[in-house]
């Protein structure tokens, strides 16, 4: 049996919040093991000083100590789970700083997260599941070409997503709104593979990402089954072509968002969430719904619209939808509303999660809200940078899956 | 006799002190030890479940981090109970240590709310203070009328 990922946490709160057993839940269902360095008093307050960081709280001087022991090399750990309370205004100086820390100066993935005592296992496993995949699969995602003829699935909360891969080349692509799990993932696999005028029979290896993986990847019996933060990140730097050097991937999703920074295709940052709905892909569908169009033509209608006419805080989906209506009422045109409503997503985003990883160029923009043109240009104003979006960009988890599935080909 | 509330109240020392004069002290059974192997210094023996920050909603509001009002559902109860207080500032961690500083701001704060025989001190940094230290605490406990 494989050996468990260590995981190293470093954290002020979750015992007392009642949240421990749920961190070492999450982290033990992907064969995760967290475990707490082992520091002595004096030490902590050695690092605590060398760090410079002047915080009140013990637990927060030990996290740092904790932190600096990894990064030294006098502690050996696969990945560094860090972990605050939420609202903590102390911790989050801390946990930004340590995730930095660690990220510059050592080779470990890192993910942080602010909980409450409401965090489950459930909300924590995605974001396990990518450490240990960094951990544990970097030969896998160090995979920069597709072989062979592959399937990627994305079952996503909100579409679901497939293409067929041969070569190196996308030759088939579906997509439908997912409803039941597995027969929207039947439905978009039927699509794909007329469009590649193949049936399953061709198909030499296949992956599923996104909610429904489990699911789907064992209806068909797929070779890889991976959490999206890995593989969309590998699918974006893919269809970007920029394998190689920095990146920042931003996914802007139906249900949760992901910002990942990556090096080499490999994700080393990344944070999944978002507090509300109105930071999420739904808040752009109930506008797009609000305002009589499809959601394909929210974006040329926000490009014609200026966003700064329209008081919008979209930071809870149903007050967002209020000052949709309100700006409405009041006369703002339908432009103005669709710029505005794209630009509160984009400012939330960056306002609640770009600033928990270092934004590395090129931005690169995928999944389906990617194609929101207004979004995209709010976004690349909010970072002063132009913002890339591949083709396929809809696609990506999809895309991300095929080419990683085509690892598992067997030589014949 | 009287039921005193030791901050911090993780120390073995003053907990020790104040059961030598006859008095209860009110404090967490969790020892700070040399080397910490556990998820915060003072991480409590027993698995604090995520109905204890809810009980702690009756000494700090919603907005507050669970972290502390895990622990309020812990000492809030006991700061309600005692009939006097030891507080000691700036402690050396060795001594006794609460992992999270905006609960230890909330428990002086409560502390120092109550009307209550309250010794307030600084942890003594070298030996003339800790000579001094030690007698401000025995006179305290003294003069509630414990043993001597």
């Amino acid at each position: 049996m494989t050996p468990p990922v260590r995981i190293a946490q470093l954290s002020c709160g979750p015992d007392y919040s009642g949240v421990q057993h749920e961190i070492e839940t999450a982290a033990h269902e992907v064969n995760g093991e967290i475990f707490f360095p082992d520091i002595a008093l004096k030490d902590i307050r050695r690092d605590f000083d060398a760090f410079g960081l002047d915080v009140r709280s013990p637990d927060l001087k030990l996290a740092i100590a904790r932190a600096k022991a990894l990064v030294d090399g006098r502690v050996e750990a696969d990945a560094v789970f860090i972990a605050t309370c939420f609202r903590c205004a102390e911790a989050a100086i801390v946990r930004n700083e340590l995730r930095r820390f660690i990220h510059e100066n050592s080779k470990l993935p890192v993910v942080s997260y602010s909980f409450t005592e409401r965090t489950t296992a459930g909300t924590l496993l995605t974001r396990m599941e990518a450490l240990t995949t960094i951990a544990r699969r970097r030969a896998l995602l160090a995979r920069e070409t597709q072989q062979g003829i592959t399937l990627g699935l994305d079952s996503g909360s909100a579409t679901t997503k497939a293409v067929v891969m041969k070569d190196n080349k996308i030759i088939g692509t579906g997509w439908q709104p997912t409803t039941e799990v597995l027969k929207s993932a039947h439905g978009v696999i039927e699509t794909a593979l007329a469009e590649a005028g193949m049936t399953m029979k061709d198909i030499q290896a296949t992956g599923t990402t996104g909610y429904g993986r489990f699911l789907v990847g064992k209806d068909l019996n797929a070779n890889l089954v991976q959490e999206e933060l890995t593989v969309n990140s590998k699918g974006a730097v893919y269809l970007a072509d920029r394998q190689h050097g920095p990146a920042t991937v931003i996914d802007i999703g139906g249900m949760d968002n992901k910002a990942i920074t990556v090096m080499d295709g490999i994700p080393g940052v990344f944070t999944m969430g978002g507090i509300c709905a109105g930071a999420s892909g739904r808040f752009l569908e109930m506008t797009a719904k609000r305002l009589g169009v499809d959601i394909t033509e929210l974006g040329p209608l926000s490009m014609k619209g200026f966003g700064g006419r329209v008081p919008m805080n979209s930071y809870c989906i149903v007050f967002g939808t209020q000052s949709l209506v309100n700006a409405l009422a009041a006369g703002s045109s339908r432009e103005d509303v669709a710029a505005a409503a794209c630009h509160s997503v984009a400012e939330q985003v960056f306002e609640q999660q770009l600033q928990e990883v270092d934004i590395k160029e090129p931005v690169i923009m995928v999944g389906g809200t990617s194609l929101i043109e207004g979004l995209v240009h709010a976004m690349g104003e909010l970072l002063q940078t132009k913002v890339v979006v591949p083709h396929h960009s809809q696609y990506i988890g999809a895309v991300g899956s095929a080419l990683l599935a085509s690892g598992f080909i067997k030589d014949e | 006799m009287a039921k005193i509330f030791i901050y911090p109240a993780t120390s073995l020392i003053l907990s020790d002190l104040v059961s030598r004069h006859g008095h209860t002290p009110l404090s967490s059974a969790v020892a700070i030890r040399e080397r910490v192997q556990t998820a915060g210094l003072e991480s409590p023996p027993l698995q604090i479940t995520p109905e204890e920050p809810k009980k702690g909603l009756k000494w700090a509001a919603v907005e507050v981090p669970s972290g502390v009002r895990g622990r309020m559902s812990l000492y809030g109860p006991m700061i309600e109970e005692c009939e006097a207080a030891i507080i000691i500032n700036d402690a050396d961690f060795a001594f006794g240590c609460m992992g999270c500083a905006r609960t230890n701001e909330l428990i002086k704060f409560l502390l120092r709310q109550k009307d209550i025989p309250r010794l307030d001190l600084n942890y003594p940094k070298n030996e003339e203070e800790g000579v001094k230290f030690v007698a401000a605490i025995k006179r305290f406990l003294s003069e509630l009328g414990g043993k001597k």
